[in-house]
């Protein structure tokens, strides 16, 4: 499926900026998108390893333990797969308490570190397990308390009550999620 | 709301470090032996930056979006904000992109304007569940990734009708 979208989205820009007359594009993006994307990993590099050096230091600490077991009332509900105790649910819980808070590109550490765990678990390991699929709606339905970054652009924009959405945000937030654990 | 934001992290990070010296870790060696697992997983996510960059970029700039929300823009007149409808489409596959069009609603309506906090709850409501998806699953190594890409557009769905839903209902 990943596949078809992926190659949908490429003919589709492709076959229509032939259509257009506009097929120099298609020549730029390939050198500029390669550039724009070693920017975006040039950013989050150093992000990740910083956070995985952190998250090292939770771990062998326990830290992680205890975090996972403050939440393991929920956590044991919505994974019931994953062994009591194992470390993916801490870093579960972590992925989710940052990414709540609006801080996404300091969550992608915690997540992937957290499919790696989750992995070990996986018996057959090219095909998604139960529990990834579970994390994963919980993270692209994007349980987010504060969204940041939304709240200053309203804010830079004039908005008189920047924050107001929030609410707002936070219902739809919550049905999506709620929905998509339900559906799957 | 400001606050929160600035505190969480050096609260992490403080809670970390006070937390690992108590229990006596070694705790520079642990970081150190984090960080270097860390460019692995680094390293294994650029592969997918790079294949959704592109294919992103080219459908994008192409123009095709333009072209079919003209059609849709000159149905239903020129005061009505066409353009919620292909950032509610991008948001799921991208998220600077979505937050693009969020910005120009800014400026064209404002943002406590009807469809200005339509697109704030948009833009807050969901993820880029496409982007997430291929980058977990791939960092990994999983191929079939079975229902999940389902679940995740589906719930993106969901929040796309509720924001409208709860934003006519709370703010119409």
């Amino acid at each position: 499926m990943v596949s078809l979208i992926w190659g949908l989205l490429l003919l589709i820009g492709i076959i229509f900026s032939f259509l257009s007359g506009n097929l120099s594009l298609v020549n730029d993006e390939v050198l500029k998108s390669s550039a724009q994307a070693l920017e975006m990993f040039a950013s989050m590099f150093p992000v990740i390893v910083l956070w995985m050096g952190l998250m090292q230091i939770a771990s062998d600490s326990g830290l992680l333990a205890i975090i996972s077991h403050k939440f393991s009332f929920i956590l044991k509900r919505l994974f019931p797969s994953i062994p009591e105790g194992h470390e993916s649910l801490g870093l579960i819980a972590s992925n989710i308490i940052v990414n709540m808070v609006g801080l996404g590109s300091a969550a992608t550490p915690f997540g992937l570190k957290a499919m790696e765990k989750l992995q070990e678990l996986n018996n057959k390991k090219d095909t998604a397990t139960e529990a990834m699929i579970t994390f994963l709606v919980l993270n692209t339905s994007g349980v987010t308390l504060i969204p940041t970054s939304i709240i200053s652009l309203r804010a830079l924009y004039g908005s008189e009550n920047p924050s107001m959405i929030i609410s707002s945000a936070l219902m739809a937030t919550t049905c999506a999620t709620v929905v998509g654990l339900l559906c799957e | 709301m400001n606050s929160l934001y600035i505190r969480i992290i050096p609260l992490m990070i403080t809670g970390i470090i006070v937390y690992g010296l108590y229990k006596k870790v070694d705790i520079y060696s642990s970081f150190i032996k984090g960080a270097k697992d860390g460019i692995n997983s680094a390293i294994s996510i650029f592969p997918f930056t790079v294949s959704m960059v592109f294919a992103i970029n080219i459908f994008l700039h192409s123009g095709i979006l333009d072209f079919i929300f003209k059609e849709v823009a000159n149905f239903l007149g020129p005061n009505f904000p066409v353009s919620i409808f292909p950032m509610a489409l991008l948001r799921p596959i991208s998220g600077s992109a979505s937050q693009v069009i969020m910005t120009d609603i800014f400026k064209n309506f404002g943002p406590d304007s009807f469809v200005g906090l339509l697109a704030s709850t948009l833009e807050g409501s969901t993820d880029t569940t496409f982007y997430v998806i291929t980058l977990y699953f791939g960092s990994v190594g999983i191929k079939k990734i079975r229902y999940a890409l389902k679940a995740g557009l589906f719930a993106d769905l969901v929040g796309i009708i509720m924001s409208f839903i709860i934003v006519s209902i709370l703010f119409g």
